[in-house]
């Protein structure tokens, strides 16, 4: 590279690779500062003025937040499922993305535990859930794996870290980062029996609500059924949102980093997973109108009030289920690159919206004969601290394509 | 004391419950008012928005909906139902749920508590709890100037962000029983312990007591024939029973299974 042409930051910057100029990354975390601001006055407002500036209420004491939870961890289940693939089932190819996946993960999780932090109440007696932990409860465990999960994630990312030119010059980092790269495969083994308890644990969270028909579900000793799906339904979206932030850095960054193949393979496993997924809901979804119905909840109850209609449940499984599944499975559109794009988005979307009808739609459907239904949307505090973990989640991935070296292909895809 | 402490091991317990006579019922809401002022409930100068508004005890109206002359109305006063949960649900819906072990079903009198000091408000029992029993503080609480002056001594205030629902006025227990420990006794009375609900309901609707016990009005008034419970077919196993003699009352609480007076836990 020309030195004249180099950037700023460039002695930070990993060896053989291009980027932008530093002014133009810097207006670009500046831009990304604007809508963060906005997220951190919604948050200080939860925290100063509580959480009445809100549109949560007592009939809905779930939101926006706990569905963008739920479906934020899902998402984030590319790290863990990538991690399996590549250090347990030894599927090679996948050492070129479980770099990139890894940091999804991170971010991912740390926005998680963020969305929590704003939506409990006493955000500084959060730590009761781990002093006065009641082990029958299906969220003390999400809480104990997520915590430890998220330290195998930053376990996972410190060695990216350590690799960071500048840092790497030094002996100890480097002996530290490598050491780590040996002990991955055990790692990654911790994380995915860790995640599989978590992402089945979030399932636990509505199956258990036995008062609330609609969430409950029944299943194998102390975990219902949903329990199950939520860690399949986590494995088959999860490689599609690594996939698509992908190919989103790729936009940004005008140029390819992962090779074909190596997309090719996780959307192949991610529609395989979607189908099976897909078979064992529609199972679920037989069984409990049958069984609902016998606790005085027949399925019209469930789907009486709009917007919550049966419409809900065909986009569910339908458009956002059976759609990318067919697109990923077959090779011809699985590998025409928009159409993998659609397909992997309405995959994520899918889950989002299987994650807002388990929490926020079983809150939605009365209970009581006498009850009667109220409306719940997001305001803009809700929106603006979820999405504050968006932004923050796009810098801390700048910085990591920026100055780490991910991608371990880009060298060869963009020769200078 | 000595003594008190000697009893502990072999103590009676209780199953504390009420009966609501909804024909007596007349819905002028004295017990939400006796409720409020007895638990410290807090409040605010706009309550137009109910469903942020704090009741331990709210009556609701229903109506058989059939037009004007034969609309007929009825009131059900809704206290928490200090669930007990049934066969493979073991647990009160709530109780299970809780993370941090902050609400509890209290074995000795069948009481579910909770621990306002522990909550750290992640709202989970709110969502388990189908009867909406349970509130959010989406505010701190605020009262008129110098009427902190009046709050009730017994019942600590709730700040906000916690969660918190009827306690059966549980503080009037621990000082009934403490009475009775001090009288050398083990055992309460019947109306040594009531509800501040009970004893504000004009009409002498609300019978409270212990359901176990056979020398209590609410043990023979449960088992009246037209005795029933709210959602009775979800198994949450509720200590609050209804009593109507209007066929459409009991069937608008869902809990029409054909089985009334028989004390009531479907199978």
């Amino acid at each position: 590279m020309d030195s004249a042409s180099a950037p700023f930051d460039s002695a930070l910057i990993p060896k053989g690779v291009k980027r932008c100029q530093f002014k133009w990354f810097l207006l670009w975390i500046a831009i990304l500062h604007g809508p963060l601001t906005i997220g951190v006055i919604a948050t200080l407002m939860c925290w100063g003025l509580a959480l009445n500036v809100t549109y949560l209420n007592n009939n809905y004491p779930f939101g926006l937040w706990i569905a963008a939870d739920l479906g934020i961890i899902a998402l984030g289940a590319g790290a863990f499922f990538t991690g399996f693939l590549r250090y347990i089932v030894k599927i090679d190819e996948l050492k070129h993305i479980v770099n990139f996946a890894v940091i999804v993960g991170v971010v991912c999780y740390a926005a998680a535990q963020g969305i929590l932090g704003v939506d409990i109440g006493q955000p500084l007696r959060g730590w009761f859930i781990f002093w006065h932990a009641n082990v029958h409860s299906m969220l003390t465990e999400v809480a104990f794996c997520i915590t430890c999960y998220f330290m195998v994630l930053c376990v996972e990312y410190l060695p990216l870290i350590l690799e960071n030119r500048q840092i790497y010059k030094f002996g100890f980092p480097r002996g530290f980062a490598h050491h780590l790269h040996e002990a991955m495969p055990t790692i990654a083994a911790i994380g995915v029996f860790l995640s599989f308890f978590h992402q089945g644990s979030l399932g636990g969270v509505p199956g258990v609500l036995y008062g609330r028909p609609f969430a409950f579900r029944e299943g194998f000793l102390v975990w219902p059924w949903t329990f199950f799906l939520f860690i399949l339904s986590a494995i088959a979206c999860g490689p599609c949102f690594t996939i698509l932030i992908t190919r989103i850095t790729e936009g940004f960054a005008r140029k390819r980093l992962v090779k074909r193949n190596v997309i090719d393979i996780l959307a192949k496993i991610s529609g395989r997973l979607l189908a099976l997924y897909l078979v064992l809901k529609t199972i679920d979804t037989v069984y409990w109108i049958a069984t609902a119905g016998k606790v005085g909840a027949p399925l019209s109850s469930f789907y009486a009030n709009q917007p919550y209609g049966y419409w809900v449940l065909i986009t569910e499984l339908g458009i956002f289920g059976v759609i990318p599944c067919i697109l990923l499975l077959i090779k011809a559109t699985r590998q025409n690159e928009n159409i993998l794009i659609l397909a992997c988005f309405l995959n994520c979307a899918g889950i989002f919206m299987n994650r807002w009808i388990m929490t926020v739609q079983a809150l939605a459907v009365p209970v009581m004969p006498f009850d009667k239904f109220v409306s719940y949307h997001p305001n803009w505090v809700e929106y603006a601290s979820t999405l504050l973990f968006v932004w923050a989640g796009a810098i801390v991935i700048s910085l990591s394509y920026r100055y780490l070296p991910i991608f371990s292909q880009e060298k060869e895809l963009n020769p200078i | 004391m000595k003594e008190a402490h000697h009893g502990e091991g072999d103590e009676k317990t209780y199953k504390f419950g009420m009966v609501i006579d909804l024909d007596k019922c007349t819905g002028c809401g004295a017990c939400m008012v006796a409720c409020m002022a007895e638990n410290n409930i807090s409040f605010r100068k706009d309550e137009t928005d109910k469903l942020r508004s704090n009741f331990w005890m709210r009556v609701y109206k229903i109506s058989n909906g059939l037009p004007f002359p034969d609309t007929e109305v009825s009131y059900i006063p809704r206290p928490c139902m200090h669930c007990e949960g049934y066969d493979h649900h073991h647990a009160t819906p709530c109780v299970s749920v809780c993370p941090a072990t902050v609400t509890d079903y209290n074995h000795e009198t069948g009481i579910v508590s909770q621990i306002y000091t522990r909550c750290f408000g992640c709202r989970y029992c709110m969502a388990a709890c189908p009867y909406h029993v349970r509130v959010f503080n989406w505010w701190d609480p605020r009262w008129p100037k110098g009427m902190e002056k009046y709050l009730n001594p017994d019942v600590s205030v709730r700040m906000r962000g916690v969660v918190e629902k009827c306690s059966f006025c549980f503080h009037r227990y621990q000082r009934a029983k403490n009475k009775a420990y001090a009288e050398g006794r083990r055992e309460l009375r019947e109306d040594e312990y009531q509800t501040a609900c009970t004893q504000a309901c004009p009409a002498g609707a609300i019978t409270f007591g212990d359901l176990n016990d056979p020398h209590h009005k609410v043990y023979k008034l449960k088992k009246d024939p037209n005795a029933f419970r709210l959602l009775e077919k979800l198994g949450t196993n509720p200590k609050v029973y209804y009593v109507s003699t209007t066929d459409w009352v009991r069937k608008a609480s869902d809990a029409y299974t054909g089985k009334q007076g028989e004390g009531v836990t479907p199978g």
